[in-house]
């Protein structure tokens, strides 16, 4: 018989990582040690822990990492309070590659890119970011304006300090959202920052986070001069199948899980206001 | 061209459920008729349209798709999916027999999904031309002749038997299977009995249905009317318009814990139920008015956007005889016409 997407496969959950004090990272591999597919940046996955629920996340993982794949997942519900419980050497189920993802081989092409992220909203980007420094002659200048609560929300903070910081081409900006001890980086909202950093309008935005901060930051950006035509985002409905075929993530006549996660802003535009 | 007498009828079906599962309309009471299996002395409805449609046979209610046993931490994956064995649906209608083409853009498009497949590949349509359409009925304002049912073999029923016309090639090899059941007549009694069902079907009342209003392309002009707010307002998020609906395919996806392993189902879903989009992080339809917009948008726009100007129903009038508040897609699409005419 035929392989159906809907069947899932189980891997073993190899490592996790306490990002942030709701966030936790989980290094995915198969049983014979390996990464469980291959994917693109800002492709997503139905992860699952049978009888309790299946979720569509977001790979933060870079497809340039051969080694293994990983999820950065914040507790927030049923599936992710479960997921949350888990500890290294379980198994949970996996299925996918889904969805579009970013145009990192044709439109982002030897662009200068301008990441924004707000919170959880970093682990989409992460991959693309990663990809990007992986494959670093291919792409221009990359700055990351990347806000959070506090210092503690700020997810894969080391990473940020330690790797991201130090490539050269690229420019990190912090913020979190008020004042905090041990903290002497910028403070106010992520959309505040950005005009205030009055990033060059010849930069590819790619902005992904909560919707409000989304929306502000889109705001800010046209009244800077950005066109949406230069602005990627990622759109989140609530889904079941994956393939656009339960019906659930409908939206005008696109389905999120299979026509985006990833959307260009005047893509958006078109769809009705419901998300 | 071949043509099966009414008294052959009980010969035929017992001859075509040699090789197949069979299953027939029966009348459980007056006006209200169901798909069964067929069996010596069950007796076969000729009236109105069954009350569930035929989609249940290819995409049932609920279904296993996979299965888990957990031991040690380890997860064990179940296949369920099993070879279906051969079934006929004898009887069904132009409406019916079309939804499966709405079905299909769906469910067979890539990736294919294999439960679906599986079954549309082992079922014979036998349809059934109309002789007496419900006052609900209006097919034809979707083009649908319900003269012309399609299917595997298409049965033009003159009231005193069948004429057969096969329209795949599993349909052409089933007539050789019961050819010596069949009789050899002119091909005018067909033309006169389907004369006679579109005669009727022209003076239906919905047959003057206008569907200009609507297709792809028209979110902007319709997504916004105030006109949402009234048509919903009485509707209680029931889903019966959904389940009844033979081109409603929303499912959801939840599992059952046996005790012995885990079982995957699948289950009709509907967009008219608070929770279908309903996220740890929030409800973007959070009223009756969104989602109940969110069906009708769907069938009558988003789904001819995809799908080169087809639209998503096929007037087979189940929701307009099944909606305890008598709210259906004519109302929706004669209410959103009218004001356009003002305009």
């Amino acid at each position: 018989m035929n392989s159906e997407t809907l069947i899932p496969q189980a891997v073993v959950v190899e490592e996790i990582r306490q990002d942030t004090p709701d966030v936790k990272t989980f290094r995915i591999l198969t049983r014979d040690g390996k990464k469980p597919f291959e994917h693109m940046p800002g492709q997503c996955a139905m992860v699952s822990i049978p009888g309790v629920g299946e979720g569509m996340f977001s790979i933060t993982s870079s497809p340039t990492n051969a080694a293994y794949m990983e999820f950065s997942i914040k507790k927030c519900g049923h599936l992710t309070n479960w997921l949350h419980m888990l500890e290294p050497g379980m198994e949970v189920t996996i299925r996918g590659p889904y969805g579009r993802p970013f145009p990192v081989e044709d439109e982002l092409k030897g662009r200068d890119l301008l990441f924004i992220a707000g919170g959880i909203g970093l682990a989409p980007l992460r991959s693309v970011i990663n990809y990007v420094r992986d494959k670093r002659d291919q792409y221009g200048d990359v700055q990351i304006i990347y806000g959070a609560r506090s210092k503690d929300d700020l997810v894969d903070y080391a990473e940020i300090l330690d790797e991201w910081s130090v490539t050269p081409g690229f420019t990190v900006n912090l913020t979190i959202d008020r004042e905090q001890d041990s903290w002497d980086g910028h403070v106010g909202f992520v959309p505040n920052y950005v005009k205030e950093l009055n990033p060059d309008l010849s930069k590819t935005v790619l902005v992904c986070g909560p919707p409000i901060m989304i929306k502000f930051t889109v705001a800010g950006l046209t009244e800077l001069g950005f066109t949406p035509e230069q602005i990627y985002t990622t759109m989140e409905l609530r889904m079941k199948c994956g393939i656009g075929k339960c019906g659930r993530c409908n939206i005008g006549a696109k389905y999120v899980c299979k026509d985006g996660p990833v959307f260009r802003y005047d893509e958006l535009g078109e769809l009705p206001d419901e998300y | 061209m071949l043509y099966l007498p009414s008294v052959k009828l009980n010969a035929f079906l017992e001859k075509t459920a040699e090789k197949r599962k069979l299953y027939v309309p029966v009348d459980e009471e007056p006006g209200k008729s169901s798909y069964r299996p067929w069996e010596p002395g069950v007796v076969v409805s000729r009236g109105l349209n069954t009350v569930r449609s035929a989609k249940d046979f290819f995409f049932p209610q609920t279904e296993n798709l996979a299965g888990f046993r957990i031991q040690n931490k380890k997860i064990e994956v179940l296949d369920p999916r099993k070879e279906t064995e051969d079934f006929a649906v004898f009887g069904v209608r132009a409406c019916d027999a079309a939804s499966f083409g709405i079905l299909d853009k769906v469910f067979l498009s890539e990736p294919v999904d294999t439960y679906y497949k599986n079954r549309r590949e082992h079922g014979l349509i036998l349809t059934a031309s109309c002789r007496r359409p419900a006052e609900t009925c209006f097919c034809s304002v979707f083009g649908i002749d319900a003269a012309e049912p399609g299917g595997d073999v298409s049965f033009t029923d003159d009231g005193n038997g069948w004429f057969l016309a096969s329209h795949t090639d599993k349909g052409a090899a089933f007539l050789g299977e019961v050819a010596s059941l069949l009789e050899e007549r002119d091909e005018s009694g067909a033309e006169a009995a389907k004369a006679k069902t579109r005669e009727i079907v022209a003076r239906l009342p919905l047959s003057g249905l206008k569907t200009d209003s609507f297709g792809g392309g028209k979110t902007a002009e319709l997504f916004d009317r105030p006109e949402w707010a009234e048509l919903s307002e009485a509707c209680i998020g029931c889903g019966t318009c959904t389940f009844v609906c033979p081109t409603c395919q929303c499912y959801d996806i939840r599992d059952f814990d046996t005790g012995r392993e885990i079982r995957r189902f699948r289950c009709w879903d509907s967009c008219m139920y608070s929770d279908f989009t309903k996220m740890a992080g929030g409800n973007p339809r959070l009223t009756q008015k969104e989602r109940f917009r969110q069906r009708f948008m769907h069938k009558l726009v988003y789904f001819p956007e995809n799908n080169g100007g087809k639209f998503g129903c096929v007037g087979c009038g189940r929701c307009l005889r099944s909606c305890p508040i008598h709210m259906n897609i004519v109302k929706v699409m004669k209410r959103l016409s009218e004001d356009d005419n003002e305009q």
